[in-house]
């Protein structure tokens, strides 16, 4: 019996979210007395497989099958499937990420696997396997039950802490068997956002709405992101103005975050928008109207001009981090 | 080319959600149905495209049909809705794969995810009921002769599919720019459109909903004078400890 995890590499290396996974997995390990197993396709350094190991990952399953050198949700399911089957997996965690997204559902249908996406929280209970997950796009939370011998899970980026607890560690190949040309789905070409932090990657987000005006003014957003080490968002209607590009939208319609700490400027707080924001751990807001609904969700707010406070505050932040 | 797209009778946007039964169960009173807004810009794009035999679904008990008209009225050729109560994503996706396979169709377009239950999961479990391949949270959509070609995001970027018929799509944020509102010649020919009723296929019930939590009331917001941000900085960083 095992716990599988899906450690999604990006070129041969892994974020914190996969550190994240792998605490998480070993927490579940611990309560039913089973080992944490991460699965990873490509290839990936010893260096870096061994650092799963510093989270609790005692065994890696290294897949590489020419099948696999493009992203298919058909093909790379049937690798994880063969992996699930071979250390008895009970418990299958994948990053509610995009990868993760596609590949979960169609796992949970091979392997008969009720399936839980976006959890925050551990399981508060085992038996039944009871988890929490975000409902109402956000405005709720919900226990939620999975009644089959195997469970399929997500896990929410930055709702679990990494936890080192340090282990031994086996590396090795994992052959699969694929047949060739299964998918009838392939990427021709990728395109990454140039250099900066991703609005899913950081911890800090400094998200600017209609209140900043036009985009001449999001130099001041974007030098406020670079003092706190932050990227930077926005809301819908900014990005439907083509103000800034479409990855940076947040909310319901868009991504769906939740930040240590995220900065709201000139953003009004409509319940779309607050529905992928509010998990936020901590909400600044800064917005001329007394009244705008933001300050209902935020923690610390200032009524005021963001033109006249943003660079003010920057100022500060850059003194106090000493930039 | 035949498509069936998938469509959620979900609680307005702006709706205030109460639970009843010791908050296990969704309070309805109040509240305003509409189309999924996902599955909206996925039936606007298919029918931008143009040429299709589009087909809409849902899953559902009696009062979802609304929901199924006003899709016919958007201009979706014919509906149909499953006979039952939504149990669960599992169900759904069978439910689906069914009538796919009945319908002979080319291919199934979902909602990226539901507004209510939030699972993006349905197209997925709809491909592997299927055995089909599937592409999720689709934020472009063409299809150019025998396939079609979509773009979605994918972690710092996002890639480009081709993607050989028949598979499932769901659509995301861009697949159509706004979605289409019904004219009043579309309301009227909704009302002849042939929406077919049909009973559940068997699927064990694989996950369900406890206990539903409203988040605690936030604590007052900490206003600080728009003179001194040095105050709101020192809060951050004693208070707050996040800087
Ligand atoms: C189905 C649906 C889905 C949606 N999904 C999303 C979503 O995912 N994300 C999203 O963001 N929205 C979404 N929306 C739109 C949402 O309802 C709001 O219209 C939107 O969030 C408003 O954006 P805003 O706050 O930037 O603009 P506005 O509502 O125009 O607010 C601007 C704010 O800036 C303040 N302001 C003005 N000037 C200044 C100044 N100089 N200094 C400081 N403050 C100033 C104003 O007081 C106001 O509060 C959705 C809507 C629908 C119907
Ligand atoms: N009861 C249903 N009937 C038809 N389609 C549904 C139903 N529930 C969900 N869907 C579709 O599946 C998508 C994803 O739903 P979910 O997995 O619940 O987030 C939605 O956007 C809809 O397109």
């Amino acid at each position: 019996m095992s716990i599988l995890i899906y450690t999604e590499n990006f070129e041969g290396k892994f974020k914190k979210s996969t550190f994240e996974l792998a605490s998480y997995g070993n927490e579940i390990a611990k309560r039913t007395g089973t080992e944490v197993v991460a699965i990873t396709i490509g290839k990936v350094s010893i260096d870096a497989l061994n650092e799963l190991g510093k989270y609790g990952v005692q065994k890696v399953l290294v897949v590489k099958n020419s099948e696999l050198n493009d992203f298919s949700v058909k093909a790379y399911s049937v690798a994880i499937e063969q992996a699930a089957k071979a250390v008895k997996a009970e418990v299958i965690i994948f990053g509610n990420n995009p990868s993760g997204r596609a590949i979960a559902p169609n796992i949970s249908v091979k392997l008969n696997a009720g399936l839980a996406p976006g959890v925050v929280d551990l399981p508060s209970s085992i038996k039944p396997f009871t988890v929490r997950k975000k409902a109402y796009s956000g405005k709720v939370t919900v226990d939620f039950v999975i009644s089959t011998d195997i469970k399929v899970l997500t896990l929410t980026q930055n709702s679990y802490k990494v936890i080192e607890s340090e282990t031994e560690i086996s590396i090795s190949n994992f052959d699969v068997n694929i047949p060739a040309g299964l998918y009838n789905a392939k990427p021709i070409k990728t395109v990454m956002n140039t250099g900066k932090l991703s609005v899913t990657d950081a911890d800090v987000l400094v998200s600017g709405g209609r209140g900043l005006k036009g985009p001449e003014n999001w130099k001041m957003v974007e030098e406020m992101a670079e003092i706190l080490n932050a990227a930077t968002c926005c809301s819908r209607p900014v990005s439907d103005l083509e103000w800034r590009p479409h990855h940076e939208h947040v909310g319901q319609t868009g991504k769906v975050v939740a930040p240590d700490l995220y900065i709201a400027l000139g953003i009004s707080g409509a319940v779309q928008h607050l529905a992928g924001v509010n998990g936020s751990k901590v909400i600044v807001a800064i917005n001329t109207d007394a009244d705008a609904p933001i300050f209902e969700a935020a923690d610390y707010g200032i009524i005021g001009d963001v033109l006249d406070v943003v660079p003010k505050l920057n100022t500060a932040l850059r003194q106090f981090k000493g930039k | 080319m035949k498509a069936l797209v998938c469509i959620g009778h979900v609680p307005d946007t702006t709706s205030k959600i109460k639970f009843t039964n010791n908050n296990t169960k969704f309070d309805s009173t109040d509240i305003q149905y509409i189309i999924g807004p996902y599955e909206e810009l996925a039936l606007t794009r298919l029918l931008e495209i143009g040429g299709l035999h589009i087909t809409v679904v849902n899953v559902g008990q009696k009062e979802t049909e609304t929901t199924l008209r006003k899709a016919l009225a958007m201009g979706a050729n014919d509906a149909v809705r499953v006979d039952a109560e939504p149990t669960d994503a599992m169900f759904v996706a069978k439910q689906i794969a069914e009538v796919f396979k009945i319908g002979n169709y080319d291919l199934v377009v979902t909602g990226k995810e539901s507004i209510d239950y939030n699972g993006g999961q349905v197209d997925g479990m709809i491909a592997g009921f299927l055995d089909i391949d599937s592409v999720s949270g689709a934020s472009k959509f063409e299809i150019i002769n025998d396939k079609a070609v979509i773009e979605r995001e994918i972690d710092g970027g996002r890639e480009i599919i081709e993607a050989k018929f028949p598979f499932v799509t769901s659509a995301g944020k861009g697949f159509a720019h706004e979605p289409k509102i019904p004219n009043m010649r579309g309301i009227m020919m909704a009302r002849r459109k042939k929406l077919k009723i049909m009973p559940a296929f068997e699927q064990e019930q694989a996950t369900k909903t406890g206990t539903f939590y409203l988040p605690d009331a936030k604590p007052k917001c900490k206003m600080v004078q728009a003179d001194n941000v040095q105050e709101l900085v020192t809060l951050l960083h004693e208070e707050a400890k996040i800087i």
